[in-house]
């Protein structure tokens, strides 16, 4: 028998040392939280912090851990109340979620090195794979969290129905025309946008 | 079995020489099919309620539940996979329900509950960017319809007409007395009450939506972020055992021996089943045990004719159907090319070549399964929930009433779990080996790459003549590949011609239509298969045919002397939904825009899935390093539901389009080669350039969402490529032109 501890409660394991620390958290602790995605170190799913760090459970014997304390998803804050989870949930990041633990505990062992990480801090530092694509509200959502002030919405231009041909579909259809957050078709759109409009999570720079 | 290396090398249909388990495979696919025509399917008028077992809460229809205090939970039949959907969909019945949105929760009905209640729920399935245009009007008619009911109980208590009630937010209010009923206080009367007839109900015109159009928090984010949330792979039971599984490296290869003595000495592992007559498992008391004894198993396989193949013969196969008059076809043969190919003044002609590529949902392959002789139940990802229960059926011999399977929020799907449940098949084999006790069969991330359906091989040969004044008077394309509908549904193919191939070069408008207008013009699919399995993934042959028309019409443009925009707008002449959304994307990303040094920009559009699409990418490569800047994605899906979730879908997808620049699965020696993220080369977050999402919207039909922008993210990104470097790139992944995705 030994011992982990694991979000700060000491359980008894009787296993193999070598077995990842990642099939002891799952199959042996019920904690599934902490993914499965590549077995090889490659993707970041079983990411969890020891000590602290990040480390990628699928890889790291659960000897080694012994001693040190893990963090799991399920231990990060108390409801979810991370800055990074917090952020996440405002943002809507995850698309599936399945790589979404390993991606917060990444982020949250960054944010705790690097309070205020730029763009290339975040992209050396989150190498986790994410298949849906969510990387661009990953990196908003590190900000976000971080408070850096580019933590903005996705960038959405709304060009109305009858906009570009005078098009004769549907006229007067637009939902959104009444509403603030429409961009009026122009050019001049062209440089990034990084400014929030006021509505629904849009942001476009060219209200 | 045909003895050649290519076993599809054969003429439809295939039903003489598709193998057993491709057999198996096809029939677990179309099992959904065959509940669709085995079972009536009623309107939700017809169908009863079911009375409330539990609790106080009334099921007013199959979509829509309320209970006293007003919490209404709204039945979604469609699978979540992160696209968003069930969001969406509760969006539009809330929106006719008038219920209030901060009360909205929702719950996923089974199939087992689908077959029960005669598929008042309908379609299951959940692919091809379908999940809401295919089923906004059904479930928006259940929307109203309940709302009707629950006005009725409420002028039936107020003693007043229903026509004197207004209702907000769940609560219905008589204007002339100031009295008010809320939905929770009605609903028990409003399920006594005979439905509406669905044709006298009048649906809410978008600019009255107040919660569908609205870019809304999602309903499933927060399970997401605290671990919490169960997918298929994390369901645990009592005296749970798990299995790892191999199957045949060499697709269609056999199991011919294994030697299990050894390994059934070590800790925890209890057996070594062989599955059909190509796969083994090795069961286990945890999975860790089960994969490394099975990596440690003893295994003879019969690799049969397939193991001389490789991406070399492959490639010199499909070469062949590009000038071959052999099983090909033309769907597009108007004016006369081949004269006006002759008598052009300026000639170009290119071969552009696409690989297979990998799903790697992120989520690998994996089912639990409960076996009795009573009963089977599975805990499932899958895109088809009524495919998967067909499968335990299929694979534990109890009838389709004695099965139920749980669809759990997949993590991933992109196509791979739509079709066959092979996943399903091996957990239902190996759970019934061990009756009473949940088994869960997890595939290792190298089997998930190695037993993919993979997104087909092709090849193209385009030829363009352009006249004096350099207007493209003629254009051939010549597609020749692998087909997914040989593979998987032969009876798509009508008259030996499978038309879903050439998806996006279609004439017909609606759903993939050709956009440009050549008084020249022929295009052709050679079907030219392999051994190598295929399936959709995410875009399907939209993915491969936007690239090779949209590089080669770049290459023609360039001929032409034309800017690549006004080039293209001439040729949209006469499809003014295309013109319009490649205008949007022009305008939005400042086409023509002075940019930094050594940054170019690339434009493309394509249509698939219902939806119109265009892109601009600015890119810079340097030593062969390709930096993609800026992304701007335009989509016309006539309507937007939820325009946060359309740009997470527009975002999303560039990962999926960088797989289709950078990645490939190559086959050496029978097998695929890149078994893990080490060696296939997978979107990283590093290489996300700034993305800007344009909706375009039109609000007179309505289209998909989670494919469409994948495929034009591509060709933008290698048209600008061209324009940095002078060369076309026409042979993928990038590394065949000594280039990289940085």
């Amino acid at each position: 028998m030994s011992k982990l501890n694991i979000n700060g409660k000491v359980h008894s394991i009787d296993v193999e040392p070598e077995m990842p620390l990642l099939w002891v958290l799952r199959d042996e602790l019920g904690m599934t939280g902490t993914k499965y995605g590549c077995g090889v170190a490659q993707c970041g799913a079983c990411t969890v912090l020891v000590d602290g760090a990040p480390v990628r459970s699928c890889s790291f014997p659960n000897a080694a851990a012994q001693g040190k304390k893990i963090t799991t998803i399920e231990g990060l804050s108390p409801n979810a109340t991370h800055p990074v989870q917090v952020a996440w949930k405002e943002l809507d990041v995850p698309q599936c979620g399945y790589c979404q633990s390993g991606q917060i505990l990444a982020a949250a062992a960054l944010l705790k090195s690097n309070p205020h990480p730029s763009d290339e801090d975040i992209d050396q530092a989150m190498t986790n794979i994410c298949r849906c694509g969510s990387y661009r509200r990953i990196r908003a959502g590190i900000h976000a969290a971080a408070k850096t002030g580019k933590g903005v919405p996705s960038v959405i231009h709304m060009v109305s129905a009858a906009s570009l041909l005078g098009e004769g579909v549907a006229a007067g259809n637009n939902q959104l025309a009444s509403a603030n957050e429409v961009c009026s078709s122009h050019t001049g759109c062209a440089q990034e946008a990084q400014t929030p409009c006021a509505a629904n999570g849009f942001s476009s720079n060219c209200v | 079995m045909n003895k050649t290396n290519y076993q599809v090398e054969r003429s439809i249909p295939l039903s003489d020489s598709v193998t057993s388990r491709r057999s198996f495979l096809v029939n677990s696919a179309l099992g959904a099919g065959a509940l669709t025509l085995g079972f009536h399917v009623p309107g939700f008028a017809k169908d009863k309620p079911k009375a409330s077992t539990q609790g106080q809460e009334v099921e007013v229809n199959a979509w829509v539940v309320i209970h006293p205090d007003d919490r209404c939970v709204i039945r979604i039949a469609r699978a979540e996979m992160g696209q968003g959907s069930s969001t969406g969909l509760a969006q539009l019945v809330a929106e006719e329900l008038e219920c209030d949105w901060q009360k909205v929760s929702i719950e996923f009905i089974t199939p087992g509950q689908n077959l029960a209640r005669d598929r008042v729920w309908k379609n299951m399935s959940t692919g091809g960017s379908r999940g809401i245009r295919e089923s906004q009007e059904y479930v928006r008619v259940a929307g109203a319809a309940a709302r009707t009911m629950l006005i009725q109980a409420a002028a039936n208590q107020m003693g007043v007409s229903p026509s004197e009630l207004s209702v907000s937010k769940g609560v219905i209010t008589h204007a002339n007395s100031k009295r008010t009923l809320n939905y929770g206080s009605v609903c028990a009367d409003a399920v006594k009450l005979t439905p509406p007839d669905a044709k006298s109900i009048r649906l809410k015109k978008p600019q009255d939506w107040q919660i569908a159009g609205k870019g809304v928090r999602r309903l499933d984010t927060a399970h997401k972020v605290d671990g919490s949330l169960k997918y298929a792979i994390d369901r645990r039971a009592e005296n749970m055992l798990y299995a790892a599984v191999k199957a045949s490296p060499v697709f269609e290869g056999k199991l011919k021996s294994f030697d299990a003595t050894a390994i059934l000495k070590k800790r925890g592992i209890k057996s070594v089943v062989k599955l059909d007559d190509y796969a083994v498992a090795v069961v286990a008391d945890n999975w860790w045990r089960a994969k490394t004894a099975l990596e440690e198993l003893p295994i003879v396989w019969d690799e049969g004719q397939n193991g001389q193949v490789n991406s070399q013969s492959i490639a010199s196969h499909l070469e062949e159907g590009l000038r071959s008059d052999k099983n090909v076809f033309a769907d597009t043969n108007v004016g006369q090319f081949s004269q006006a190919y002759a008598a052009s003044s300026q000639k170009l002609e290119a071969v552009y070549s696409t690989p297979f590529v990998t799903h790697a949902c992120m989520e690998p392959m994996n089912c639990t399964v409960l076996y009795t002789p009573e009963k089977a139940e599975a805990w499932v990802p899958s895109q088809n929930a009524e495919a998967a229960l067909a499968a335990l059926s299929d694979a534990t011999g109890l009838p389709l009433e004695k099965c139920e399977a749980y669809n759990q929020t997949l993590g991933g799907g992109f196509g791979r779990r739509g079709g066959p449940q092979d996943y399903v098949r091996f957990a239902a084999l190996v759970a019934k080996q061990y009756p009473g006790q949940s088994v869960k069969v997890l595939w290792s991330r190298e089997e998930d790459m190695t037993h993919d359906y993979y997104r087909p091989i092709g090849q193209c040969l385009l030829q363009a003549g352009l006249d004096e004044k350099g207007d493209l008077s003629a254009l051939s394309i010549r597609v020749s590949g692998q087909s997914i509908n040989a593979y998987l549904a032969p009876h798509n193919i009508v008259d030996g011609k499978d038309r879903r191939q050439l998806q996006g070069y279609w004439p017909e408008p609606g759903d993939a239509q050709f956009g440009y207008s050549v008084s020249n013009l022929k295009i052709e699919y050679a079907m030219r298969n392999t051994h190598v399995p295929v399936g959709a993934w995410r875009g399907v042959n939209t993915n491969q045919n936007s690239i090779y028309l949209e590089a080669f019409m770049e290459e023609v443009a360039k001929a032409s002397g034309k800017d690549s925009l006004a080039f293209r707008r001439a040729l949209l002449r006469d499809h003014p939904k295309h013109l319009r959304v490649l205008n949007a994307v022009a305008d939005k990303a400042g086409w023509g825009r002075t940019l930094p040094s050594g940054v170019f920009q690339g434009i493309a559009q394509f249509m698939g899935y219902g939806s119109y699409t265009a892109a601009v990418a600015e890119v810079s490569v340097n030593n062969g390093k390709v930096k993609v800047h800026r992304l701007v994605l335009a989509t016309n899906s006539g309507h937007v539901v939820n325009p946060d979730q359309v740009a997470a879908q527009v975002e999303g997808s560039v990962a999926y389009a960088f797989d289709s620049l950078q990645a490939q699965s190559s086959v050496l020696n029978g097998r695929i080669v890149e078994t893990n993220f080490d060696r296939y080369k997978i979107t990283r977050m590093v290489q996300l350039p700034k993305i800007e999402t344009v909706l375009a919207p039109t609000f007179d039909f309505w289209g998909g969402v989670g494919e469409p922008t994948i495929c034009v993210v591509a060709p933008a990104v290698l048209n600008a490529i061209f324009k940095a470097t002078g060369k076309p790139v026409r042979s993928l992944p990038l590394q065949n032109s000594g280039l990289e995705l940085v």
